[in-house]
């Protein structure tokens, strides 16, 4: 396929639809409504299912419905409607059937404004609805990398039976880049031993969260678990920049690791010896790559669009063995790459401390800069 | 057993839309007559290999166990979002939900509306028992004035907690809706009507005419707190008054099938 110049949003529809989506269901919210303006008009076209939702709730429990049939499936929405999406997600998880949703996050929380931020890191990879739950967290720092982990989306979806969030920004979403576009994949509808599709000719199936004995949702438990395994084995999936030789470690995702690569690189120009870590699956996360830069690295900087969520992952990877310093514009506010440069430049000049909870210390110097 | 009884001495049996899984319902709860009535239903038109339930929240949660037929389980509300999923991607398929008052009339109350306003061709059987029955006793969003229930120990008061919500009237005033009928479960004569509006209710789906629900007014006798036998009494005394029967919408098309 040649590359054209694609809006991310339009993009992340349209590689949904050539990988063989069937059924849409969303509510308009920006900064991702040109996902479902793309749907409105492509789904009909192709005979294929739409539906305006009355609401994120809505939306979520058409998907549930829909992707219990075995179908591909999938909803987008903002922050705002994401919280509404997590009572579905729970069930969704709790059923273990497959499901793509795509965040194109905004600044929070509550209304908070419609510009790009990170804020739904904790909920997409901690948990935001109920139960022990670990669905699988894409996150793209181009609209190239939306399209491919929205095709990939699918199949990890299908292969592990779990939810895969892609979560974007908003600037994912609004900018324009050149990208590529998957070819047309024929929609096939896979036979899937658990999907409800109507008892002809076989045994009746139920798909449903409930275990109403502890016993039971206890070992439904264990093997979510035991998958989850799995997929932290075989699906870890990260970018590394100049970390061969490097004694600092800049830890960003999505656009906040994209920022990050233009001040690494002008660092290393000034001859610092530093790189860049950057997650594609934050779920699941890569702990264990990180745990052996942190065996060689003599600090780390996270960098983030939100107040500090990826923050604690890093820590975990780090074990204390060297520190981790932060760095985040939270809100909506998208970091220059000289902001970032000048906390590399501390970082690798200063005599640090390891602390449990580095953003004190950030917010310190915040509160200084923003005078 | 079975073969004690001679064929032309048969006189009622498990409908075949059943599995035999024994009932966990409480004693003179009426949600055993609403499900045995759909059985028959589907039974009778040949449509339970191609039937998809949406099991609610509420009394009625295990309604998968009964029928013979593919079966999801829906959050508190949702089912006819649920449905609606369903529907989209396999409209050859019959796909009803159940669901109780607290479950369609309170937390579900934009996903029924919306469902009929888009004239989702699905079949809805709503069980009225003016109470939540699964979380034991408290008021409904169709608890009649005046019930004492346990989140109004001293009785409904309208100054506080409003008024009872009909849906049949007003989801019948819904472009959407093919048929929209209220039935009881509180004798034979009127639990033969409300099979035929269940019939009705399926057949608008078969035949694509949009949105049926048949609202079926039902006892409680644990959570109304008196024996059955006086349950049905006070449906007949109290609750139809208040939800009075019939049939509140028949489409054209609808119309043509009664
Ligand atoms: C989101 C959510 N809120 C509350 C509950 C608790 N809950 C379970 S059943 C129920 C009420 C059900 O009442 P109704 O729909 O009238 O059905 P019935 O039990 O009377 O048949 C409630 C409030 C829940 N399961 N989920």
């Amino acid at each position: 396929m040649p590359r054209e110049l694609l809006k991310g949003n339009v993009a992340i529809a349209e590689a949904a639809i050539r990988a063989g989506l069937e059924a849409y269901f969303g509510y308009p919210i920006t900064p991702q409504t040109e996902i479902l303006e793309h749907f409105a008009r492509r789904m009909p076209e192709l005979g294929r299912a739409f539906v305006q939702a009355e609401s994120e709730v809505a939306a979520i429990n058409m998907v549930y419905g829909a992707a219990c049939t075995g179908v591909r499936v999938m909803s987008t929405s903002s922050s705002p409607g994401m919280s509404l999406m997590m009572e579905g997600l729970s069930y969704i998880m709790g059923t273990e059937i497959p499901v793509v949703l795509v965040n194109v996050m905004r600044g929070g929380p509550g209304l908070g404004n419609i510009a790009p931020s990170q804020g739904d890191y904790n909920q997409a990879v901690h948990g935001g609805g109920h139960g022990d739950y670990n669905p699988i967290v894409l996150a793209p720092s181009t609209v190239q990398e939306a399209i491919d982990m929205t095709v990939l989306s699918f199949d990890l979806a299908e292969r592990y039976r779990t939810a895969c969030i892609v979560i974007a920004d908003g600037s994912i979403g609004q900018m324009m880049e050149p990208a590529e576009l998957p070819p047309m994949q024929p929609v096939k509808r896979k036979d899937w031993e658990w999907a409800t599709n109507g008892a002809i000719g076989r045994e009746r199936r139920i798909l449903s969260s409930i275990y109403i004995e502890p016993a039971e949702e206890e070992v439904a438990n264990l093997r979510m678990f035991k998958r989850w395994q799995e997929i932290q084995k075989n699906e870890v999936r990260y970018k590394e920049y100049h970390l061969e030789d490097a004694d600092f470690v800049v830890v960003g995702f999505g656009t906040a690791g994209r920022v990050a690569l233009s001040a690494v690189r002008t660092a290393r120009q000034q001859g610092i010896k530093v790189g860049l870590l950057r997650p594609i699956t934050v779920n699941p996360f890569p702990y264990d790559v990180l745990d052996e830069l942190s065996k060689r690295a003599q600090a780390f900087l996270v960098v983030e669009m939100n107040m500090g969520q990826m923050l604690n992952d890093v820590q975990l990877a780090v074990k204390g063995r060297v520190p981790v310093e932060f760095y985040g514009r939270p809100g909506g506010v998208v970091p220059f790459p000289d902001e970032i440069l000048s906390e590399i430049q501390r970082v690798a000049t200063t005599d640090l401390q390891v602390v449990s909870d580095p953003r004190h210390a950030w917010y310190e110097r915040m509160v200084e800069y923003l005078k | 057993m079975a073969t004690l009884i001679k064929p032309e001495n048969l006189v009622y049996q498990r409908p075949e839309a059943f599995t035999e899984f024994p009932t966990h319902y409480c004693p003179g709860c009426t949600h055993g007559v609403a499900h045995r009535l759909i059985a028959e239903v589907l039974d009778e038109m040949k449509i339970i290999d191609r039937t998809i339930g949406v099991a609610p929240v509420g009394c009625s949660v295990f309604a998968y166990n009964y029928f013979d037929c593919d079966f999801v389980e829906a959050a508190h509300g949702r089912a006819p979002a649920m449905a609606t999923g369903i529907k989209r991607v396999l409209p050859d398929r019959v796909v009803f939900t159940y669901q109780g008052d607290g479950d369609l009339a309170s937390i579900g109350m934009a996903e029924i509306m919306h469902a009929a306003g888009r004239g989702e061709n699905i079949t809805v059987i709503f069980i009225n028992n003016a109470i939540y029955g699964m979380t034991s006793g408290q008021m409904a969003p169709t608890s009649l004035p005046g019930m004492k229930t346990t989140s109004s120990p001293l009785g409904r008061d309208v100054e506080i907690h409003g008024y009872p919500l009909r849906m049949s009237e007003i989801l019948a005033n819904l472009d959407g809706a093919g048929y929209i009928a209220r039935r009881s479960l509180h004798d034979p004569k009127n639990i033969r009507m409300a099979k035929k509006a269940i019939r009705i209710a399926f057949e608008t789906q078969v035949r694509g005419l949009g949105f049926a629900m048949v609202e079926l007014l039902s006892t409680c006798p644990t959570n109304w707190g008196i024996t059955p036998l006086e349950s049905l009494t006070w449906l007949e005394e109290h609750m139809i008054p208040a939800y009075p029967l019939g049939d509140y919408k028949v489409a054209p098309g609808v119309a043509e099938i009664k």
